[in-house]
């Protein structure tokens, strides 16, 4: 496959593995044998026209997919040497490990306190009120929210605009310390300038975790990733370096989808 | 039926003309249909309502206004020592006059005056209906010449259909309104007239209920006793118990039905459960007294408590069954409109699926479901078979459920049954616990709806 794209692997270290995964939504063959490497502490975006299976993939990762009826999953996945398809892994571990951020933002009706400390709480993680306090500050300042919203924690998640929601979600989403975390397009309900905060965001975050993007935006996945994948029809087409992938790609598919030939 | 003939024939009579002013707009348009402002048919329908409309109107004023007239008539021929009888007798004697026109047979006629002016009202009444008749045709026949006058290409036949489609249909709503309307205020003259009697504040906090009138005035117990509050608080007895069956397991029903269950599953217990709500509430109320209340009361005589017959607890268990149904369909209405994306967002930050149900789903399901609850309370303090026959009929003022207490609509149907004199307290005063019941339970849907509707926006 062509993740093997003549480039030092080595250099960095592989965070998720995915091997020949196959994902059947009842009879419809969603994903088609996908070999995928993703690195620690970079940014990978996922491209490719609507339906080529770059969602399903992302939800491969946090076992998203168990929720679809007929969903059916084939291959391996591995999170730091670990399998998590394996049959007694605790798949609220691994939602804890693996955090998601979703296309149209969706914060609990909550307040903005609670919504990011709807995490810690149910998975134990502060011992005290402060402690707490302290995750959900940390989290909200880490999302760039806590400026905007530290005088009105207490209100309603939901009264935010958009683009703080989503910012919300984002510091709810890191709030359990992940490893990894994943966006499936997280900026395509935003307006430009929320937009461009978030992508800031998501560059920021690259230090401390390993984040994967789905976008339908060539200029996104060109201004926040290290690395690339382009989806087709289910299929992994190409996978390398962003620049690479944007100025010598390897595929003629890819070629014709980043200069706009179709998608 | 003579009546249905006179409205089949002005039916026929508009139909004939909607035909010709559908002609008359497409001569007049000269087989250029598309100069007319409106489609053919618009025009037709403009002279059809032209002549219908008026010509109904004149049918209904006429048949109000008939006995009316026909009465006033009908005392101005009578004999002068017939006249002048007193207007109860007066009225008697119509009406039996009325009687023997309406049949044509005289046979029984009280004297021989009564059957002059009895044939006398049969044949007014025979030209009455053809003055109706010739009447109605004129009218419709005008009102439609007078719209077939109108219709020209330009005329906008449409716009003027449409304003009287917009007229018929604000006259609905605003009939069903004045009935509600008309009903408050029948309940509210009633009760005035009870408070005239018996004051308000004796009403709303008196602790006895015993609306005994004297016939004598020297009868024993004969002072009647109108306080409402042993009422009251039977009905809120009741409904308290019905509550605490209904709404945990409707919500619980609710819950599973909605988050857990296989849809296979769902699919056919839901409805299984809604046919709850199609049982006849008088088959819920010999169950309650043939089954549930000689089962609590053999379970308390095991346990050596006194458990009455006729116990709030029954009464409010099986109300509580009836009312399950209510607060699990709407409660799985409202849990179904939260977001999936909310779920989503719980399960991808590793909740599990009680945390997701118990600290997402239901805080957002909340304000639709205690609308739903509040719409159930109102069902059970109105509820009334089930208490006519399970609760009981004697008024105590206590908050023990295995004692038996009576409700506010037991109250109303024994003081209604039968034959009533409408001018003592004993039944007036069934109209003033109306008021107070139709109030609550007004009061109750309004917060309800509102909390609905609020919620509603919140996601829609």
């Amino acid at each position: 496959m062509s993740n093997s794209d003549g480039e030092p692997v080595a250099s960095a270290k592989i965070k998720v593995v995915a091997r020949d995964v196959n994902v059947f939504y009842s009879d419809k063959h969603a994903l088609k044998a996908v070999n995928l490497d993703v690195r620690a502490n970079e940014v990978t975006a996922l491209i490719g026209p609507s339906g080529c299976g770059k969602s399903t993939f992302l939800r491969c990762l946090n076992r998203m997919n168990d929720l679809i009826d007929g969903a059916r999953v084939t291959g391996t996945i591995a999170i730091d040497q670990q399998d998590i398809y394996l049959k007694d892994l605790d798949v609220v571990q691994l939602r804890a490990r693996v955090g998601m951020v979703f296309q149209k933002p969706n914060p609990f009706p909550k307040s903005i306190f609670d919504n990011v400390a709807y995490g810690p709480r149910i998975h134990g993680l502060a011992g005290t009120g402060a402690e707490l306090e302290e995750i959900v500050v940390t989290s909200l300042k880490r999302a760039g929210l806590f400026e905007e919203v530290k005088d009105r924690l207490n209100e309603a998640g939901t009264g935010l605009s958009g683009g703080q929601q989503q910012r919300l979600c984002i510091a709810r989403a890191i709030a359990v310390s992940p490893e990894v975390i994943l966006m499936d397009e997280p900026c395509s309900a935003l307006d430009p300038i929320a937009t461009a905060k978030v992508e800031e965001l998501i560059d920021e975050l690259r230090q401390n975790y390993t984040i994967i993007v789905v976008t339908h935006s060539m200029q996104q996945a060109a201004r926040v990733s290290q690395r690339t994948a382009f989806f087709h029809l289910g299929e992994l087409v190409e996978v390398g370096d962003t620049e690479q992938i944007f100025t010598n790609p390897n595929h003629k598919l890819t070629q014709g989808y980043i200069t706009g030939r179709f998608g | 039926m003579q009546v249905l003939l006179v409205l089949l024939l002005l039916l026929a009579l508009s139909a004939s003309l909607y035909q010709v002013g559908r002609s008359r707009a497409l001569r007049a348009a000269g087989g250029r249909t598309g100069i007319l402002h409106s489609l053919p048919s618009y025009y037709g329908y403009y002279v059809a309502l032209w002549c219908g409309i008026p010509a109904a109107i004149l049918i209904v004023a006429w048949l109000a206004a008939e006995p009316t007239v026909l009465r006033a008539m009908v005392i101005n021929v009578l004999p002068a020592e017939l006249q002048g009888l007193p207007p109860a007798r007066l009225s008697l004697l119509i009406n039996e006059v009325r009687q023997l026109a309406s049949t044509g047979d005289y046979r029984f006629a009280s004297g021989p005056e009564t059957k002059a002016v009895a044939e006398q009202y049969r044949a007014l009444q025979g030209i009455s209906f053809k003055a109706m008749v010739a009447g109605m045709l004129s009218l419709g026949i005008a009102g439609g010449a007078f719209a077939l006058r109108a219709v020209r290409p330009s005329f906008r036949a449409r716009n003027m259909v449409e304003g009287a489609v917009q007229a018929f249909l604000i006259l609905s709503s605003v009939l069903a309104i004045l009935i509600t309307v008309g009903i408050v205020l029948s309940l509210l003259f009633e009760s005035l007239r009870f408070f005239a009697i018996v004051p308000l504040n004796e009403f709303l906090f008196g602790l006895s209920w015993s609306p005994q009138m004297a016939i004598r005035a020297d009868q024993v117990g004969s002072s009647g006793a109108f306080g409402a509050v042993p009422l009251f608080t039977g009905t809120l007895l009741i409904s308290l118990i019905a509550m605490l069956v209904a709404v945990p397991v409707g919500l619980l029903a609710a819950i599973y039905l909605a988050e857990y269950a296989d849809p296979r599953f769902r699919a056919v217990a839901k409805p299984l459960l809604e046919m709850l709500a199609g049982i006849p509430t008088v088959v819920y109320g010999f169950f309650a007294v043939v089954t549930v209340s000689p089962f609590l009361r053999g379970l308390g005589a095991s346990l050596h408590l006194s458990v009455s017959s006729e116990s709030a607890l029954a009464t409010g268990i099986v109300m509580g069954v009836m009312i399950i149904p209510f607060v699990s369909s709407l409660s799985d209405d409202v849990i179904c409109a939260v977001p999936e994306s909310l779920r989503h967002g719980s399960f991808a930050i590793g909740a599990t699926q009680a945390e997701t149900v118990m600290q997402v789903v239901i805080p957002a399901a909340l304000p639709g479901i205690v609308g739903g609850i509040l719409l159930a309370v109102s069902r059970a303090i109105g509820e009334t078979m089930i208490v006519v026959m399970a609760a009981g009929l004697s008024a105590h003022l206590t908050a023990n459920p295995f004692e038996s207490v009576t409700t506010v609509t037991v109250q109303i149907v024994t003081l209604l049954v039968g034959d009533q004199e409408f001018d003592s307290p004993k039944t007036l005063s069934a109209f003033a616990l109306g008021l107070i019941l139709f109030l609550v339970t007004l009061a109750l849907n309004v917060v309800a709806l509102n909390v609905v509707k609020k919620y509603r926006e919140k996601y829609d």
